[in-house]
């Protein structure tokens, strides 16, 4: 191909001014790759982190909307108007929760743990604290929560054999200075006391959390509590965090009551994070807009320093469209070796960043650099730099196109 | 003899504050095989006719037909695709591509033109250039060649494509008076061998000698009477 033959040679023939437009277009992907991988890793992290201390979805013994009246569900369409309207007293949890959650357990790909939860007051060497308190089934909450793995004493197992253990946090811990073994008194909301084992203790890194969270077996909590067969919650883990919408939308349709997935209960953090991305990726994406200026630059000079050769192509029979395709051509090929390059350079960025460790400002613990190895946005950076490859190219091509012949050869003769 | 370029009432005027007439009212037919000359002194619009007549530019009034297809009214791609498959140039200066081989310039227009294939593409240039006596610098730089030499290879250029006319401005014009006497002599023969139209601007009396006809361009118009001093 001739056009493509030029556009090479053009560029070979000035070595220098070719390597720095390529050095730019390298520059500029490989900073969009590692500042986006850095970006998109600290925001998966983020995320894993919110989901993490958090189920994917809680369902509750909640409804959306109020209870419809009989009247209105015998006619829909009619107005039915219902005066000094009082809802019936409901009992508090979740009705028929076994077979409820018999149901969810039939759904593809999530794991779930009913829990009771309520709010209980904690009594030590004459100080008290008001605490929430959640019964659970120790063996079902394995792979639901992450419980067991912020366990720094004790374990589940050693709440399952003791009906009267109880799990606290470690900042609950610290501040009633408990060990393992320690006995405590616990009074409920309905009026019911007991005095309590520790048997383990949890670290999240969140101070409330630690504070004032506590498990203990869920016939316990039930007696405590003073509600009998109950539960209040199911939380809910999936394989794939992102479908929970859908699952949870599945759930709620199922039965009534009111299934939250995360997403929805961090909505304001997603748009957050939503708004974060635009701006990181439009400062990334001027670094190669700033990038294509030396392509510019660079093919400018070339249609200037070959308006003869355009001349010549022009007479001979070369069509304006030919004359474009060879700088079209060389954009481009600047933009395919820069991308290439810079995708390379920016993995390499990446590598190196992912394997810095550093202690943040008051932190304890050494942090991993989040890096996230997306294909998304090596095709992103790879697309964007080949558009604006392509754009600064097709400026100076569409002058070179442009140029007549007779103009440059009344100049030169 | 058949017409292969008719010019009827062609007239160039540059647009502007002041409008410039470079051509007014030139008519001429060139016959198939006719070598011809344009003569006149600077500045009388010699090459602003060669452009003209060679589809380079657009006349503002008045009609150019080459081998019988009226060009009146043919954008710039049509009058391109014409050049490139009826027309032949050689400049004053060589214009070849510096960066590209002697071989690689003469086989520049066939190779957009496509009727042949890579090979015979090369096949007909290696063959030109033989008979143009630069087949032994076929693979060098335009820069390692001397002025005639250049000049010789872009009349191989011109013939690349098997033209209809060859136009050449000034194409002795900047060589020596050895190198200019050969092209001289290349232009007349080759073109004589190959039955090629030849409209030649020149200043250069011994080229004009050979000419079957001599045209001569006094302030855009045809003066049949002007001599040059």
């Amino acid at each position: 191909m001739i056009a493509l033959n030029i556009a090479w040679t053009h560029l070979t023939s000035r070595k220098r001014q070719t390597a720095v437009s390529l050095v730019g277009v390298v520059l500029g992907v490989a900073f969009f790759l590692a500042v986006s991988a850095l970006m998109r890793g600290s925001e998966k992290d983020f995320i894993t982190r919110l989901i993490d201390n958090s189920p994917h979805i809680t369902v509750s013994d909640e409804f959306r909307t109020a209870r419809l009246q009989p009247a209105r569900l015998r006619w829909p369409d009619d107005l039915v108007e219902i005066a000094g309207l009082r809802p019936k007293n409901e009992t508090r949890g979740i009705r028929g929760w076994r077979y409820r959650l018999g149901q969810i357990d039939s759904l593809p790909g999530l794991r779930a743990a009913p829990v009771l939860v309520g709010s209980a007051v904690l009594l030590f060497a004459g100080q008290e604290q008001g605490i929430s308190l959640s019964g659970i089934l120790p063996a079902r909450m394995r792979g639901v929560s992450t419980i067991e793995e912020k366990l720094v004493e004790g374990s589940l197992d050693d709440l399952e054999a003791n009906p009267g253990g109880i799990i606290i946090g470690a900042g609950l811990a610290e501040k009633f200075s408990l060990r393992l073994g320690s006995t405590v008194n616990l009074v409920a909301g309905g009026g019911s006391n007991r005095s309590l084992t520790v048997v383990a203790i949890f670290r999240t890194g969140n101070a409330g959390y630690d504070e004032s969270q506590t498990y203990v077996l869920l016939k316990r909590a039930q007696l405590l509590l003073g509600r009998p067969d109950r539960v209040n919650r199911f939380i809910i883990k999936l394989a794939d965090a992102s479908q929970a919408l859908l699952v949870a939308n599945r759930i709620e349709a199922m039965g009534t009551y009111k299934a939250v997935s995360w997403a929805e209960a961090s909505e304001d953090i997603l748009n957050v994070l939503f708004v974060r991305n635009v701006i990181m990726y439009s400062v990334v994406s001027a670094i190669l807009l700033v990038a294509s200026f030396g392509i510019y630059n660079t093919l400018s000079t070339i249609v200037m320093e070959k308006t003869r050769d355009i001349a010549i192509l022009k007479s001979v029979g070369f069509q304006a469209r030919d004359i474009r395709h060879i700088f079209v051509l060389e954009g481009l090929i600047v933009g395919t070796l820069g991308s290439v390059l810079g995708l390379a350079v920016g993995a390499g960025l990446m590598q190196l960043m992912a394997s810095v460790q550093i202690r943040p400002p008051g932190g304890t613990a050494m942090v991993n650099l989040p890096v996230w190895w997306g294909g998304e946005q090596f095709l992103m950076a790879a697309g964007f730099a080949l558009l604006s490859c392509l754009l600064a190219a097709w400026l100076p091509a569409r002058k070179a196109g442009r140029l007549h012949p007779v103009d440059i050869l009344r100049g030169a003769t | 003899m058949s017409v292969v370029l008719r010019a009827q009432g062609l007239h160039k005027i540059l647009a502007g504050d002041v409008p410039t007439t470079l051509i007014k009212g030139v008519d001429l037919e060139i016959s198939a095989g006719e070598f011809v000359c344009i003569m006149g002194p600077s500045g009388s619009g010699k090459s602003s006719l060669l452009y003209l007549l060679g589809l380079l530019d657009v006349p503002t009034h008045g009609t150019i037909a080459l081998d019988g297809v009226n060009t009146q009214g043919f954008n710039d791609a049509q009058l391109t695709q014409l050049r490139l498959e009826k027309l032949g140039f050689v400049f004053q200066f060589h214009f070849l591509l510096s960066e590209f081989s002697v071989l690689d310039n003469v086989c520049l227009p066939m190779r957009r033109l496509g009727r042949w294939p890579e090979a015979q593409c090369r096949e007909r240039a290696m063959s030109l250039l033989t008979r143009l006596g630069v087949a032994a610098q076929a693979s060098k730089l335009p820069s390692q060649l001397s002025g005639g030499q250049r000049q010789r290879v872009a009349v191989a250029r011109a013939l690349a494509n098997d033209p209809l006319i060859l136009l050449a401005d000034e194409p002795t014009g900047n060589l020596d008076t050895v190198a200019s006497a050969n092209v001289r002599q290349i232009l007349h023969d080759l073109t004589r061998e190959l039955g090629k139209s030849v409209i030649a601007v020149t200043h250069d009396p011994k080229f004009a000698a050979g000419a079957d006809r001599r045209i001569n361009v006094v302030d855009g118009q045809i003066d049949p009477d002007w001599q040059p001093l």
